[in-house]
């Protein structure tokens, strides 16, 4: 069976608005977004939206060619594993009393997360990798207690040299069918 | 793009759209003036290359842009002020998309320091027009002005058309810039792909020299790449029978020995039985909309699809395609032309002439008709048969949307592209007289009917003021059956004859009741000449009496019976098989098959 979620790299024009398009995109053709996140590149004039996209009900094929009829679209690009490297951001307020802060820090060092803010009775932990890592780190988190939390889309870029913002490498999405 | 290089010159930003819009060459645009569009009105009214026609409606503005694009090939364009003006066009834009019509609206918005403030007659018509526009833009600086006027009419124009919103902040119109021509354009992610991949022709010329049943699915993209003779060719070098979609209608002879009509809900029996019992679609700009398909899953289940689209997302969307081709269906074909005849040389040509003859006799034994009702009513059919008759093939027919556009695609017989205008996709009642304002515009010299419903004519009828008073003769039949008379069919075969709010009060009934409005009167009252028939009889003379007159608008009111209703008719979501050639008769495929 095929997977169900593939992340796609959009290359954007820098303009108000676009975000706008790509999620009424999503919303009005009934795709589903596991996650989105946006921000600049290297080129002032080129902004990327990295997305998690679920295919279940649309296939991937459609969801690139409506994205690529979007004026402000530049370029799609799909980051397969094991072929590229992907992250998310996790901060998390952890209960830590006396009786449990040396756990809490313990479990954090075993993550690699690093410890940002420390209060009366609570930690704050800052976390970066997978969406399993991260998940795996919240459920040894879960029983000392979880004050807040909150976690940044995907970003993904592709293993090697190239780069999707010089040239067409890795696999473009083929703008053609 | 007309105009040769201006050197650069300050101006307003009014000024600046105004010069762009003339050196678009634009001759035409339909609008009305309100607060934030005003400075922009100003330096229109000293235009000579750009003719301004000041709307009822704006509603009226965007439909007659669109009329004016099919009929002429170029880009419509239509003004708005801010608000409620810009709002108005959101119908017309809508209806532009599911048409792939290639319009340019502009809109007047609120001053940049007021926007995002709920200041009067403010309206994110950018963000409201979002999911209806190929692309809009929200013009920032007077010196964006030519680029991205020149922007829009080359979206709106090239790849798979359709409308582009330009929202011009007022304190942009009144800012000081230059104006320079030609502007160079930035659209670093628009890039439509024109010429069709060599291999997939190749393959697709070998499937259509192999295929016994195959059909060519002809439609609205052929009429919008001119690629009307390029069909003709390759459908004569191959024998292959053709189907013209709704939108398609005129792009085929409909005269010629292989046209099985148009196929769909109320499509002909043979054009809905060569889908249906096809081994190969040849789609040609078509888009296999649920009104062509029926149910989905059931439709043409024998038959392998070659899919040519210029717009890659419509390849595979609904029904998987075995040979997409992405590209301009007129350069699809003419690749298509040589790369067959090379099939066809080497010996590779399967036999299709039993199909064809059973083609034709379903078309023989089922052709399209209807029926006198006892109670002496005239037959609307007969009305829209006549008028195709007596007006002929080089007259432009318009029609809204319900029973007379059915009707109207039936029983004209179009022989030449750019005859048939109508609401496909959207389905926008009211559709005709500002579409038909908008084709005479662009055509004047060509006879123009607008066939419309009585509903649909109380949607729009004001735009027959401006007809009258801007000197744009068009010609109107109103089919009147005193009903909304779809949904009256609906509620017919649906809804056990149970007649919820259907029924309008434009014909007179034994109750003594008076028809309101009076079409008659209501034309005289708009400044056209108005003339009723109510009798079989009188047909003729009347549509040769509109005929005649040619100095103003002419409204005929055609009093038909209630009862008449659209067939052949594949119920909503039924499969194309269970198409019923008339009420009750059900076609029998299997006999002589």
């Amino acid at each position: 069976m095929s997977k169900s979620t593939h992340t796609l790299s959009v290359l954007v024009e820098n303009k108000p608005g676009v975000l706008a398009r790509v999620a009424g995109l999503f919303s009005r053709r009934g795709f589903n977004i596991e996650s989105l996140a946006v921000g600049p590149t290297e080129v002032d004039e080129v902004s990327r939206i990295t997305i998690v996209v679920d295919v279940e009900s649309h296939p991937l094929e459609q969801v690139t060619k409506q994205l690529n009829k979007l004026v402000n679209v530049i370029k799609i690009v799909e980051l397969e594993q094991p072929h590229a490297v992907e992250r998310e951001l996790l901060l998390v307020k952890v209960r830590a009393d006396t009786a449990s802060r040396s756990h809490v820090l313990e479990t954090a060092q075993l993550f690699r997360a690093r410890v940002v803010d420390v209060g009366v009775e609570v930690v704050t932990i800052e976390a970066t990798g997978t969406a399993d890592k991260l998940d795996a780190l919240l459920r040894v988190l879960e029983p000392f207690g979880i004050k807040e939390m909150v976690q940044s889309g995907v970003v993904a870029v592709g293993r090697g040299p190239r780069s999707i913002t010089s040239a067409a490498n890795l696999r473009p999405v083929e703008r053609s069918a | 793009m007309t105009a040769s290089s201006t050197a650069p010159r300050p101006a307003t930003g009014a000024q600046s759209i105004v010069y762009s819009l003339e050196a678009l060459g634009v001759d035409v645009v339909f609008g009305i003036p309100g607060g934030t569009i005003l400075p922009t009105y100003d330096p229109l009214y000293d235009s000579t290359a750009v003719r301004h026609i000041l709307v009822r409606h704006e509603q009226g503005a965007g439909h007659a842009a669109s009329g004016y694009a099919h009929a002429t090939g170029r880009v419509g364009v239509c003004i708005a002020t801010s608000g409620p003006g810009a709002t108005n066009l959101v119908t017309p834009i809508a209806d532009a998309y599911m048409d792939s019509v290639p319009i340019v609206a502009i809109t007047g918005q609120v001053g940049n320091p007021l926007i995002g403030t709920d200041a009067f007659q403010e309206a994110d018509i950018c963000g409201i027009t979002m999911p209806v526009t190929k692309h809009n833009f929200l013009v920032q600086k007077a010196e964006d002005i030519p680029r991205t006027l020149a922007e829009a009419f080359h979206i709106a124009s090239t790849g798979r058309p359709g409308p582009v919103l330009v929202d011009i902040p007022k304190d942009v119109q009144q800012a000081q810039t230059t104006f320079a021509w030609p502007p160079a354009m930035e659209l670093p992610g628009y890039r439509p792909v024109l010429r069709p991949h060599g291999k997939q022709i190749r393959e697709a010329a070998r499937m259509i020299a192999a295929a016994r049943q195959p059909v060519f699915y002809v439609g609205g993209g052929v009429l919008k790449a001119h690629a009307s003779d390029e069909l003709r060719q390759l459908a004569e070098l191959t024998g292959i029978p053709v189907v013209t979609t709704l939108m398609a209608r005129g792009a085929f002879p409909d005269s010629h020995p292989q046209h099985m009509g148009m196929p769909g809900m109320h499509g002909s029996v043979s054009a809905v039985a060569a889908l249906q019992r096809s081994d190969l679609l040849i789609t040609l700009g078509a888009r296999f909309d649920d009104r062509v398909t029926g149910q989905l899953s059931s439709f043409a289940p024998n038959a392998k699809v070659i899919h040519a689209d210029i717009d890659p997302a419509e390849i595979s969307k609904n029904r998987v395609a075995d040979v997409p081709i992405v590209g301009d269906c007129k350069e699809v074909i003419s690749t298509l032309i040589p790369a067959v005849q090379a099939e066809f040389d080497a010996g590779n040509r399967a036999d299709i002439s039993a199909w064809c003859s059973q083609l034709d006799n379903w078309r023989k034994t089922y052709p399209l008709g209807y029926e006198w009702h006892d109670d002496g009513s005239l037959a609307p059919q007969y009305v829209i048969e006549r008028l195709g008759a007596i007006s002929g093939p080089d007259t432009i027919y318009v029609a809204g949307v319900g029973q007379h556009q059915m009707w109207a695609a039936q029983f004209i017989s179009y022989e030449k592209p750019y005859t048939w205008i109508n609401s496909g996709g959207l389905g926008t009642m009211g559709y005709a007289v500002p579409a038909a304002m908008g084709a005479k515009t662009g055509r004047p010299d060509t006879t123009v009917w607008t066939i419309d419903g009585d509903g649909c004519f109380q949607m729009t009828n004001q735009e027959l003021a401006t007809c009258a008073l801007e000197g744009i003769p068009i010609k109107v039949a109103i089919i009147n059956n005193g009903n909304l008379g779809m949904v009256r069919q609906w509620q017919a075969l649906f809804y056990d004859e149970r007649y919820s709010h259907t029924r309008l009060g434009t014909i007179a009934d034994d109750s003594g009741k008076v028809r309101v409005p009076d079409f008659v009167k209501l034309a005289e009252a708009l400044g056209c000449v108005g003339l009723r028939c109510e009798t079989r009889d009188d047909v003729d003379s009347t549509i040769e009496k509109a005929m005649s007159i040619n100095d103003a608008p002419v409204v005929c009111e055609f009093v038909v019976g209630q009862d008449a209703q659209v067939w052949p008719m594949v119920a909503a979501g039924a499969s194309n098989d269970e198409i019923m050639a008339a009420r009750d008769v059900r076609p029998n495929f299997d006999e002589d098959a």
